[in-house]
């Protein structure tokens, strides 16, 4: 087997895929320093990200794949799902290798794999896009910290930004300790750090507007008159709202 | 204050809750000038309740003081209830609030009718106006047609709302005039023909001039109460149908009898709620929409209910075994989309993988098909249970025996309600 290790990012990730073509590498085995577990018989190889080998190959899939597919090749990358790499080093070298385009041949396994975890990604976007909840803080800025499964803050960015066009917000990642700003202008990666008194964002109460808790209360109240006792079922409540995702919801709390 | 809020939106959020509608995609509303909110693309369920329902929407009555006395109705004038009222300016609040905290997609709103249908008409679109004009809110807004408003007041809900709905509520006339003695069918009737009259316009204009006004974008949707009175699911279905085709209607919602009241003309306080039927008819209401099934195919006058036990795709199919089984590498898109277990979705999953390579059971079984239903009434390698004798009874046996139904512990009361 022969190693080649990324700097965990999707550029990295297409440049290793240049790399093994470029330098026709046998048995190739994609993955992160914080992933790679190798014995010392392996061949090792240092990717450097580089753009014009990124963009080589992302233009090279873009020639085989629909706009669609080359989304979901994305959206399966971010799922961050240890050793998805070499599943979607299959899927492009199989994209490469045909004529037409193999998206839709879910007889072959990473085809099918790559459609299905691409499906599971986009769920998880779709419930963020559902699950952020914002608090308004005293100087008016609209905060929100999720945990989400997967790396999604990239694809929900664009979805907040048109929505809530008129206000500032920042979605934080309080599991990849990265969030998302944005100023009524446009979107920016951001790193934080938090005052003691915030614990790491997860519970922002000190930095409060003064409506804040007033529109919780009333928030919980609405979640609380809208169920119908008798038709009672938590096995569905559950399957749509897993615990896991109760911490930051003040409807849940 | 901010207790006297809070016990308003308490009532009001409880009287407008047995409308189940929650929809809060398909309208085509965008953001503009850096405004707040959009209303486009697939509806979005921010949270759901513990009974298992979305809540996609702040829905709200406007008042719960109302001067009809329908039976069915929590709301009703002779039902003994805390009755509360909002401002227009607590609802335009209370929307924009929830919503920049991204609790909501937009607002629903309804009302007891107060003074008469006209001044309850123009409270709601005042609600919907203020929002979109004067906070340039680009949610989605649902508003309620009260029956018998003007159509003055219809046409300009129609403007600044993305759906209006107006509820038939109850299934046959019949059931109407003895359940709600002030309302008379045809003041529900005439509403949704005035707006579907009025969409189809709007969309012929739209067509003309791109920059025409929206009107109920995302269209027009009623309801009906399930087993509050004793028709059938045949006559329920007839009814749907003749919505969608004729009345361009985008959806028909279909809302459980939740007992309330200790009136003889309905189920006693306790009966169970008809969650099963419910459940069925939905996914009858499915079949006609998008599986090119049509009425008679799943239900008939002489057999006017649908099977509680098993779901009517599987029904139709045990009663039409002589279609069966499908070769999943040969038949059309239409013909896979029938077979029992397999959704839309693994249809056209199959229809596109074979292209590539002729398709196994083993294929079928990743491709998330629910197989315990399907394996009877497919034919491909390595499925040989297609190809044995088996009667309908003896399908219908295995498939029960095998799934572990949702809803196994409630089949008998539900079945002897009526």
């Amino acid at each position: 087997m022969h190693s080649l290790i990324y700097d965990s990012t999707f550029e990295g990730f297409l440049s290793a895929v240049f790399d093994v073509y470029e330098l026709q590498i046998q048995e190739p085995h994609i993955t992160t320093q914080d992933h790679f577990r190798g014995n010392i018989y392996d061949k090792i190889h240092e990717v450097q990200t580089v753009e014009k080998n990124h963009l080589r190959v992302w233009k090279g899939l873009e020639k085989k794949l629909s706009t669609e597919a080359l989304k979901q090749f994305y959206k399966t990358f971010l799922s961050e799902l240890p050793g998805i790499e070499n599943t979607l080093l299959q899927y492009a070298q199989y994209a490469f290798k045909e004529a037409k385009s193999i998206e839709k041949d879910f007889s072959n396994e990473a085809v099918l794999q790559v459609f299905q975890i691409a499906k599971k990604v986009h769920r998880e976007k779709h419930r963020m896009e559902a699950f952020v909840r914002f608090q308004e803080t005293a100087d008016g800025l609209f905060f929100a910290i999720v945990e989400p499964d997967f790396n999604v803050l990239p694809l929900i960015e664009a979805h907040f930004k048109n929505r809530f066009a008129d206000m500032a917000w920042l979605i934080w990642d309080g599991k990849r300790r990265y969030g998302i700003y944005y100023d009524k202008e446009s979107v920016t990666n951001v790193q934080m750090a938090f005052t003691d008194n915030l614990q790491g964002g997860k519970d922002i109460r000190a930095i409060y507007d003064e409506k804040e808790v007033l529109y919780q209360q009333l928030w919980q109240q609405y979640f609380k008159s809208v169920n119908i006792q008798s038709r009672k079922n938590n096995k569905l409540h559950l399957q749509h709202m897993p615990t896991r995702y109760w911490k930051y919801l003040p409807e849940k709390k | 204050m901010n207790e006297r809020i809070i016990e308003k939106l308490s009532i009001l959020a409880d009287a407008a809750k047995y409308d189940v509608s929650c929809a809060s995609s398909g309208s085509k509303r965008d953001n503009k000038n850096k405004g707040l909110g959009d209303a486009k693309g697939m509806g979005i369920c921010h949270a759901y309740t513990e009974d298992g329902r979305c809540v996609s929407l702040l829905k709200i009555l406007l008042t719960n003081h109302c001067i009809f006395d329908c039976a069915y109705c929590v709301s009703r004038k002779s039902n003994d209830v805390k009755r509360a009222a909002f401002t227009v300016q607590e609802v335009v609040d209370l929307t924009i609030n929830f919503y920049r905290r991204n609790y909501i997609e937009g607002l629903f709103l309804s009302s007891g009718i107060f003074h008469n249908p006209d001044y309850t008409m123009e409270r709601l679109v005042r609600v919907a106006k203020k929002l979109r004009e004067e906070h340039n809110f680009n949610g989605y807004i649902h508003l309620k047609a009260i029956p018998g408003a003007s159509e003055e007041l219809l046409k300009q809900a129609g403007l600044f709302a993305d759906r209006l709905s107006v509820n038939i509520e109850m299934p046959t006339e019949k059931s109407l005039l003895l359940m709600a003695p002030d309302k008379k069918r045809e003041d529900v009737i005439k509403p949704m023909s005035f707006l579907k009259n009025e969409i189809i316009a709007n969309k012929e204009e739209k067509i003309l001039f791109k920059k025409a006004p929206l009107f109920a974008p995302a269209g027009q949707s009623t309801q009906m109460v399930i087993g509050a009175t004793p028709d059938t699911d045949w006559q329920i279905l007839k009814l749907s149908n003749a919505f969608y085709k004729g009345m361009n209607m985008k959806r028909v919602y279909y809302s459980g009898y939740v007992p309330i009241s200790t009136d003889n003309r309905l189920p006693a306080i306790g009966t169970p709620v008809p969650i099963i039927r419910e459940n069925r008819l939905y996914q009858a209401d499915w079949l006609l929409r998008f599986y090119g099934f049509s009425v008679d195919e799943i239900i008939s006058k002489d057999d006017p209910f649908l099977d509680m036990q098993i779901d009517p795709k599987l029904g139709w199919a045990l009663k039409n075994l002589d279609q069966f089984p499908v070769d999943i590498n040969k038949a059309d898109l239409e013909v896979l989309k029938r077979i029992p277990g397999v959704g839309i979705q693994s249809a056209q999953k199959i229809w596109e993988a074979r292209k590539f390579s002729t398709l196994t059971w083993d294929h079928l079984k990743k491709f998330n098909i629910a197989a315990n239903r399907a394996k009877y009434f497919i034919h491909c390698r390595y499925n040989n249970l297609a190809h044995n004798d088996h009667s309908p009874v003896k399908i219908r046996q295995a498939i029960l025996a095998q799934s572990q139904s949702k809803y196994k512990v409630n089949y008998t009361p539900q079945i002897a309600l009526f």
